[in-house]
């Protein structure tokens, strides 16, 4: 019987040092992972030795089972910490390998746009729906009794030959093209109860060429409010806070007389456009008054019990002056670069 | 109205420095919008020059020139522009003689076209000027030679400036009068307005003391044919002025505001009587009188009678004209042309002047139909001062006689039939309860007396005689605009009425905007359209709801637009195509776009739809009714159009061209807007590409409703339009689909035990349509079936001729509990049981 442990402090160590040099010789998880068996596998020298533990001397056993267990323990975390640190630069070299250009990105769907004559209708639209207005509509095509008679124009008023209406054929039919969106007004009138507090954006026709400033179809936005008490304060209290909406707060307005069938005192709006093209200033914006009392009564209200007031704009000069848009045909000739530099803005 | 400054200067005080812009920035605060600005244009030095002598110089090139000396200054005197007294002068006409007066411009001086003056060799002399024409003044049209200023009636000292001798220093203010100002159309409505504007002194041309009146001669006023229960006459005064010479020089200041007015100078007694037209807003008709034959009358044309009117052509009266005749016939078409037979020429020597009121709506109806706007006309249409005749006539004998030297007579006529002014009754608190504004009683009564009302005020409010110019004055609400204007708009205060509380926007109109923004985010732009159609692209492409016409009904426009199609359109898609086409030869070769909007289907042809109700009152209710019936319907549409790659090549792929399958998406993208779910079949409609276009459907309680198509366009259409042969469309009635969607959705249960899935793919005849068999297989999988895709149609190798083999992606999940595969298997068993049984489908092996 020696007194030396047949399992010396030694041959563990070399077991160890085999075992961790191994580890450090891994380059890669796939080489780890090959060499683990070499290392603490079946056919690693620090099992093999644990597999003879069995067989020593009583007395050597509790020695050599700590040896063992030690040089295991250190084994197995050396692998383990060895195996992260892999890990994370394999990761590193996967995210690496990865790498695109993002500025080359593809578009993986069209980007359409609205047109811009809409948008403006329907923010317009929005100022009013905030105050509690609500938004009409009427037929394009419509019978002349709306478009003129009712809003007081008499067949022989100088005014309806102001108008270059397009005529329907036979001119017998009494269809017009409407030449605003005042008959939209008169049906309001005739369909609802009073108050009354619409706007009515759409499309009208005048026998107009085509040409920078001018088109034979355009579009005009037009409120009207009736109730008891309506003056012309409430016009200008109305038009003042449209156009602060519009353009700003610090955009105003300006009334000056005027003549139109349908109202009586009539005026001409003009808007302190703060954010013009180059500068401030007053740009004519459209016409109002208060309701004439004929168009009243063709629409059964009683004007002396009622009032109500009455403004009308165009909708392409506003886009006009308001996004500085030059040329009315880029309007009309619906090339979609025009529409693109809007988007779904304003 | 063109307003020379000299002129309107007479009438109303105006300011030592003042403009035609000044004037207008004044005028636009009582409602007069300024229009422009008309000057001569010339500078000076413009000088009076006498002809000394001239020498005809014939030139190879056939004209005669003449080398003239003309003295410029007194002698010894240095000329205006410094040079010397006496210039050589190449002139080209040949119309003066020696001694004759000229207006000579010296170099430095500018013409007209912005011509400038200077010392120039020509024909072999040094040109030191030039002697000018009329036309080249501007001040008429006559180029037959220069002007010879003696026979202008004018002979002023060598040297004198002739810019102020002829009135070319003046200039005009233009504004534009509304039709409710008739007034404005004279410098007598315009001093007065400029004194509401400005507080300057007004002084009437018309004065208090009334002309005499003139009688003795017959005139006949028949009252027969009143228009719409208006007299046709209501003021005709005659007066006689005997022995002018007509052949007198219209002076030059008089042509000078003719010219500046807008009028051309024709002969001293058409300018004289054009003058007091424009001066007092009366027209006035000169005529000859030893051609007028016994008495006149004033009446409607007989059925076929004619007239020849001063511009030579012949006038087939309407029994509606109303016209002045004497015993030969008509000699004038009232208040719009004069005739021919009557017309004062060179041998005029005694004139009778007509200043007469005709009915407006009389003379608009005859100046229409002879398509005969004048300048007397465009008076009469806005309503004639009926009290200003006879100073009008008065007006123009003074002046014949002055420069016609003429004999004022007081043989004449003046035959009176208008009513008296109305009296209108004004609450005192009326103009305040419309303005806003408290005005004080003093401030009302004042403002209506400065417009020249007579102005009563007794038992809380104002009785208001209108003058006799303002005819627009029948309603206390016209007198508030007076108030609000005299006193001045911008006192109105500004307060914001309180609207009764609002619904927000119509369903309609949210699900317009949903689809509209939808469709723009789905990649798809925004145009809008003209909606003008050719006959031929009414037949273009079916249309939903009209497909059982041939051609469908249109609404036709009676006066279309030089250059514009006439018919108002019944589809979104002719236009849309021809914008694709517009963009694509642009350079715009990947598009995508969209419209929404109106389209007409009047359902039976456009007629006679007889005559209107009035104006100002309620129709009853069945009339509304009926007047509602005739305008036709316009629902709202959308369409699309798409041409080139949905995606064009790019980084990692290459482009993807649109085809079909993008118009049904898009169809589906704006259903999915409003709620409703679209499903198509297959259709060949007209104008559609047969085997690549689907009929657009959305099923309801009450069964199916057709909404659209969507596809492929005929090829040959769009080759006909320059576009490439695949182009891809879709049209929805929107109105339609918005109504079938489903107004609330009603939601159902997420459950969430774990899904089974299942392919299957199934091998059925080619000409099955694929949606069928999805539906089939649904129906089949029965309840545990929560999705079924569609993933592949394949055809082709492996595959039995005739024949394509559907591959459905199969989602199966169980309300209650956790599905085996075993259940899924089942349930996809029973869903190709039933695809064998209606279609004969067998799996795929």
């Amino acid at each position: 019987m020696s007194n030396l442990n047949p399992i010396s402090a030694q041959a563990v160590q070399q077991a160890v040092d085999h075992a961790l040099a191994s580890v450090e010789a891994a380059v890669d998880l796939a080489a780890l992972k090959a060499a683990r068996g070499s290392i603490m596998g079946e056919q690693s020298q620090i099992v093999a030795l644990n597999s003879q533990l069995g067989k020593i001397p009583q007395e050597f056993k509790a020695e050599a089972g700590k040896l063992v267990g030690q040089a295991r323990g250190a084994i197995s975390q050396a692998y383990a910490s060895k195996e992260a640190e892999l890990a994370v630069l394999e990761e590193r070299a996967k995210l690496a390998a990865e790498f695109v250009d993002v500025t080359a990105a593809p578009a993986t769907a069209r980007i359409g746009a609205r047109h811009p004559l809409a948008l403006l209708q329907e923010t317009i639209s929005d100022v009013f729906v905030g105050m509690g207005w609500e938004i009409a509509e009427g037929p394009e095509v419509e019978n002349e009794w709306f478009n003129f008679d009712a809003l007081n124009f008499d067949e022989d008023h100088p005014a309806r030959a102001m108008q270059d209406t397009f005529f329907v054929d036979p001119i017998e039919s009494h269809l017009v093209l409407r030449t605003h969106t005042s008959p939209v007004q008169v049906r309001s009138m005739l369909d609802r109860e009073v108050p009354i507090f619409v706007l009515c954006p759409g499309r009208v026709f005048r026998t107009d060429e085509l040409d920078a400033t001018h088109t034979p179809v355009f579009h005009q936005v037009e409120g009207l409010a009736i109730d008891k008490g309506l003056t012309m304060a409430d016009l200008r209290g109305t038009l003042e806070h449209f156009a602060r909406s519009m353009f700003g707060p610090e955009a105003k307005i300006r009334l000056r007389p005027s003549f139109f069938p349908f109202t009586e005192p009539s005026a001409e709006l003009d808007v302190w456009h703060p954010g013009a093209k180059g500068g401030a200033r007053w740009v004519e914006w459209g016409g109002c008054g208060m309701v004439n009392p004929n168009v009243l009564k063709a629409a059964g209200i009683d004007p002396e019990e009622y009032s109500g007031f009455a403004f009308g704009m165009g909708i392409e000069r506003t886009l006009m002056f308001r996004n500085d848009v030059k040329d009315m045909h880029d309007m009309v000739e619906a090339d979609v670069r025009f529409s693109e530099q809007f988007g779904l803005v304003l | 109205m063109r307003v020379p400054l000299s002129w309107l200067a007479e009438y109303v005080d105006l300011p030592g420095d003042a403009t035609p812009d000044s004037v207008m920035a004044e005028l636009v605060k009582v409602g007069l919008e300024e229009e422009g600005v008309h000057k001569f244009e010339v500078t000076g030095p413009l000088v009076v020059g006498k002809v000394l002598e001239f020498v005809e110089e014939p030139q190879a090139n056939g004209k005669t020139i003449r080398w003239t000396q003309v003295r410029v200054a007194p002698h010894g005197e240095a000329a205006a522009d410094g040079g010397a007294d006496i210039r050589g002068i190449v002139c080209g006409a040949s119309n003066f003689e020696i001694d004759d007066k000229v207006v000579v411009c010296l170099p430095g001086a500018t013409l007209p076209g912005d011509f400038h003056i200077a010392a120039r060799k020509t024909y072999g002399h040094v040109s030191d000027g030039m002697m000018a024409s009329g036309r080249e003044l501007g001040l008429n049209d006559d180029h037959g030679g220069i002007l010879r200023l003696q026979q202008m009636g004018l002979d002023p000292k060598v040297g004198t400036d002739a810019i102020d001798l002829l009135s070319l220093a003046d200039q005009a203010a233009e504004v534009n009068v509304t039709p409710d100002r008739g007034y404005c159309l004279s410098i007598r409505g315009i001093a007065r307005e400029y004194s509401h504007a400005t507080g300057s002194q007004f002084r009437d041309p018309v004065g208090n003391a009334e002309p005499q009146s003139t009688s003795g001669y017959e005139v006949v006023i028949d009252p027969a044919g009143d228009i719409r229960d208006r007299k046709g006459c209501i003021r005709f005064v005659l007066r006689e002025v005997t022995g002018v010479d007509a052949t007198r020089p219209t002076p030059p200041w008089m042509i000078s505001r003719l010219k500046l007015a807008g009028m051309r100078s024709i002969s001293l007694i058409v300018d004289i009587t054009n003058y007091v037209m424009l001066e007092l807003g009366q027209p006035i008709h000169a005529y000859d009188f030893d051609k007028i034959q016994g008495k006149m009358q004033v009446r409607r044309a007989a059925k076929g009678e004619t007239l020849v009117t001063l511009d030579g052509q012949t006038r087939k009266l309407h029994p509606e004209d109303l016209v002045i005749a004497d015993d030969s016939g008509p000699i004038g078409l009232a208040g719009v042309m004069g005739g021919l037979s009557t017309e004062v020429s060179d041998s005029t020597k005694n004139v009778m002047i007509e200043a007469a009121n005709f009915d407006p709506i009389s003379i608009a109806r005859s100046a229409r139909r002879h398509k005969l706007p004048s300048e007397a006309s465009k008076r009469f249409e806005r309503g004639v001062d009926h009290s200003v005749a006879k100073f009008a006539a008065a007006r123009v004998v003074q002046l014949l006689e002055v420069h016609a030297r003429g004999e004022a007579q007081w043989f004449g006529a003046d035959f009176r039939a208008y009513d008296p002014q109305p009296k209108i009754w004004l609450p005192e608190t009326f103009a305040q309860d419309h303005v806003g504004i408290e005005y004080t009683i003093d401030e009302i009564g004042a403002s209506l007396r400065d417009v020249g009302c007579v102005v009563a005020h007794f038992d809380g409010g104002f009785e208001v005689i209108p003058p006799t110019w303002r005819p627009d004055l029948t309603h206390k609400t016209d007198l508030v605009e007076e108030i609000a204007r005299i006193n001045g708009y911008e006192r109105i205060p500004a307060r914001l009425p309180v609207a009764p509380p609002g619904r927000g926007l119509t369903r309609a109109q949210v699900q317009r905007r949903k689809v509209a923004n939808a469709l723009a985010a789905a990649g798809l732009v925004e145009v809008l359209n003209y909606p003008f159609v050719t006959d031929e692209q009414l037949d273009w492409v079916a249309v939903t709801g009209l497909e059982g016409s041939e051609t469908p009904l249109a609404v036709k426009l009676a006066n279309p637009l030089q250059g514009q199609a006439s018919n108002m359109r019944v589809s979104l898609l002719p236009a849309l195509v021809e914008a694709a086409a517009r963009n694509n030869s642009r350079g715009l070769t990947n598009l995508a776009i969209y419209e929404i909007g109106s389209v007409f289907h009047p359902h039976q042809p456009v007629s006679n739809n007889g005559k209107l109700p009035i104006g100002n009152e309620r129709p009853e209710p069945k009339v509304l009714d009926s007047l509602n019936a005739t305008v036709p319907d316009q629902p709202k549409f959308l369409a699309g159009v798409f041409i080139g790659d949905r995606l064009s090549d790019q980084v990692g792929f290459k482009g993807i061209p649109a085809s079909y399958a993008d118009a049904i998406q898009a169809a589906k993208v704006a259903a999915f807007a409003v709620g409703a779910n679209l499903e198509v079949r297959q259709a060949s409609p007209k104008g559609f590409h047969p085997g690549r276009t689907a009929e657009l459907f959305v099923t309801t309680s009450e069964g199916q409703q057709v909404v659209g198509y969507a596809g492929e366009l005929d090829p040959a259409l769009a080759v006909q339009n320059h576009l490439p042969r695949k182009v891809c469309v879709f049209e929805i009635n929107l109105d339609l689909l918005g109504a079938v969607a489903p107004a609330v959705v009603q939601a159902g249960e997420v459950n969430t035990y774990p899904a089974a899935t299942q392919d299957v793919s199934l091998l059925v005849q080619s000409e099955i349509p694929a949606a069928e068999v999805l539906a089939v297989v649904r129906q089949g999988a029965g309840q545990l079936l929560e999705l079924v895709t569609l993933t592949d149609d394949y055809r082709g190798q492996g595959i039995e001729p005739g024949f394509k083999s559907l591959t459905f992606a199969l989602r199966f999940r169980a309300e209650d509990r956790t599905l085996t595969q075993a259940e899924a298997t089942v349930s996809r068993d029973a869903a190709v049981a039933l695809a064998n049984q209606r279609f004969g489908a067998t799996l795929r092996a």
